[in-house]
């Protein structure tokens, strides 16, 4: 099958700054795919190619196998959603839905429907008649997916689609935009720098570093199994560890990344395990040197003899630690995920 | 003492605020205070001076000249306008809007595509230059640059001698056949005085319009293009419509900056009457105030039709 969107080692330069070095990249038809990166990583610029509001310095882009180094943005069967979702202030609500029909010439009566349909589809009938000015920042996100989905593209590419909103708006809107894709089937492409928000939004994330695609999977993969430090850190944060200088029979050298949440500290009430070693976990003791409320749960940095440990500890165990208390530390050595990619 | 008191003694460093400190605090508190303080001038300026004497001007074209003694009578009537309607000064009204509006219509043609660059493109030192380029001309004085014009639109000008050099002379002397616009040189016909306007307002219309494309964002635009609008839909959807109230300002200075101009016919130009010319040859020479007074309320109603129609097309949505 071809892919719906193909990035073919493709780069963009500006000035002495490589924004994109050479990205391959498929993405699949009926696929959300997240880039996700912090800022300055390359995911908006990638995105901006597939638009075609920027070109490839090298290399080239392929929307559903046709190359598109001459087709401007009005040709593609692709649609936007802006990160400052860019709605016509001198229009109102029905209008911004209905330009993309507007320009390409179709009735007021036929647009119209159109439009009330879509607007429908984002829960935001009987706004036709109000001004974006007057519409919080939720609707107008809901404004400008509707302006997106009306003319039917068959990739919607959402740059930072929930920036811009509050928390709990952020968590409805992200459930909303699943069950839109998956009713409406089209191929959903959004940037974020939000860990959070790609990995409960998307069918697959490519990492982005520096300009370079350093992992491309499943959020599961993504999260379990990173392939590279960057990845580690970056999606949930990890505790990267060189298993040379663990100094523990039973772990091999090379690096690896073990989650703040598969770390236990002292030990649990009612943890029945006793002190053996049979349960092959790896031991140690830990100097608390930091604790850092974060409501639901804790955040602990721990200095081992060799290494320092972040351990996010449930507020319910939490109660009691306190900085400067030695305390036992310990996991399973199968939590420690062994990094392979290069560097 | 309460120990709030305490720390904010220790905060001003246990001294009694000063006259200054205290000055501020009042005016901290009472807001009001500082708006009628710093309002207050300008509003009596505006209200007396400003309002005032555009007052005086209306009254006087009420009155009427007396035909024999040549003193006005101060006796309210609508005979001034009523003279204001014969031929002869409806040609000038005529000439003068009619001037007027050409020279806004294709001084925002000239100014839209500069203003557009310098807004979009143009970046670091380049918008500099633009700033600079365009502000240079204001920085000699106005009969400078009207007497510079003057010499190069005469016969024996710049313009003139670089029209034959290069073998256009006889488009040149089919321009200035031509009836009304002609005339026996460039300084001597409408075209002129049309050239020496436009360069004189152009700043005015281009700054305007720049600053209202700066406004419009990037992703405006771009939204436009990805939604299917062709470069030229999207101008005409979108870009323009975000820009009018920036043209229309441009457009309120070079429309009435031309109405009310007197010097510039003056010098370059047909011996013909504007506006501008009639009031000043009858409030001096003809000591015709009143008349002089119905003239200077021609531009003000002219404008106030403009704005109205402006709003009345939209012009202002976007702001």
């Amino acid at each position: 099958m071809v892919a719906a969107v193909h990035l073919v080692r493709t780069s963009r330069r500006f000035g002495a700054t490589l924004a994109l070095d050479a990205i391959e990249l498929e993405i699949a038809e009926g696929e959300f795919f997240g880039l996700l990166g912090p800022s300055g990583s390359g995911k908006t610029t990638c995105l901006r190619l597939i638009a075609g509001f920027d070109h490839p310095t090298s290399g080239h882009v392929e929307i559903f196998g046709q190359r598109c180094e001459d087709l401007p943005p009005y040709r593609r069967p692709v649609s936007t959603v802006f990160q400052d979702y860019a709605l016509f202030p001198h229009m109102t609500v029905l209008d911004n839905v209905a330009y993309g029909l507007m320009v390409r010439g179709i009735g007021k009566a036929e647009r119209y429907t159109a439009a009330r349909e879509a607007l429908a589809l984002v829960k935001l009938a009987g706004f036709d008649a109000r001004r974006p000015s007057e519409l919080s920042g939720g609707q107008r996100q809901r404004v400008a997916l509707a302006r997106s989905l009306v003319t039917r593209p068959k990739v919607l590419l959402l740059d930072e689609p929930l920036g811009a909103l509050d928390l709990k708006l952020r968590e409805e809107m992200q459930v909303e935009l699943k069950a839109l894709q998956k009713r409406l089937g089209i191929t959903f492409v959004f940037v974020t720098h939000d860990q959070g928000e790609a990995l409960s939004m998307s069918d697959r994330i490519a990492v982005f570093d520096h300009g370079r695609v350093m992992q491309v999977g499943s959020p599961e993969a993504i999260y379990e199994r990173p392939e590279v430090p960057f990845v580690a850190d970056f999606v949930g944060g990890s505790n990267l560890i060189d298993g040379a200088g663990l100094g523990h029979a039973g772990v091999e050298p090379g690096r690896y990344s073990l989650r703040p949440e598969k770390i236990v500290l002292g030990r649990p009430a009612g943890d029945g395990a006793g002190d053996g070693a049979a349960d092959g976990a790896i031991r140690a003791e830990g100097r608390i040197k930091a604790i850092l409320y974060q409501g639901g749960q804790h955040r602990v940095t721990v200095a081992l003899p060799a290494i320092e440990l972040t351990v996010l500890v449930p507020a319910a165990e939490a109660r009691g630690l306190t900085v400067g208390e030695t305390l036992p530390v310990s996991w399973r050595p199968e939590d420690m995920h062994r990094m392979t990619g290069a560097a | 003492m309460v120990p709030g008191a305490t720390a904010a003694s220790a905060l001003a460093g246990a001294r009694e605020p000063g006259f200054w400190t205290r000055l501020s605090d009042l005016l901290y508190r009472r807001g009001g205070l500082v708006l009628a303080l710093l309002l207050g001038p300008p509003l009596l300026w505006i209200g007396v001076i400003y309002l005032g004497s555009l007052f005086a001007l209306l009254l006087q074209s009420f009155f009427s000249i007396d035909e024999f003694s040549g003193m006005v009578k101060y006796q309210l009537t609508l005979k001034t306008y009523g003279e204001l309607l014969n031929q002869a000064n409806l040609d000038i009204i005529l000439r003068t809007v009619v001037m007027a509006a050409l020279v806004t219509l294709v001084g925002g043609c000239i100014a839209f595509p500069i203003a557009y660059f310098a807004a979009r493109y143009a970046r670091g030192r380049v918008k500099a230059g633009f700033y600079i380029a365009v502000m240079l001309p204001l920085w000699s004085s106005y009969l400078v640059r009207v007497y510079a014009w003057k010499l190069i639109l005469a016969k024996e000008g710049a313009l003139t001698w670089g029209i034959d050099r290069v073998g256009l002379t006889p488009l040149l002397d089919a321009l200035l056949s031509l009836p009304v616009i002609g005339g026996p040189s460039l300084s001597f016909s409408y075209m002129g005085t049309f050239l020496v306007f436009l360069y004189l307002w152009l700043p005015f219309m281009i700054l305007p319009t720049q600053a209202a494309l700066e406004r419009v964002p990037a992703s405006m635009i771009e939204a436009a293009g990805d939604l299917g609008a062709r470069p030229g839909q999207a101008f005409r959807t979108v870009i323009l419509p975000l820009a009018l109230p920036g043209v229309v300002a441009g457009s309120i200075f070079t429309f009435s900056l031309t109405l009310g101009d007197y010097i510039t016919p003056q010098i370059v130009g047909t011996s013909r009457l504007f506006i501008g010319q009639a009031v000043y040859i009858h409030q001096g020479t003809a000591g015709n105030i009143p008349l002089a007074a119905a003239f200077s309320v021609v531009p003000i109603l002219v404008m106030a039709v403009y704005l109205t129609i402006a709003r009345k097309l939209g012009a202002f949505d976007a702001l």
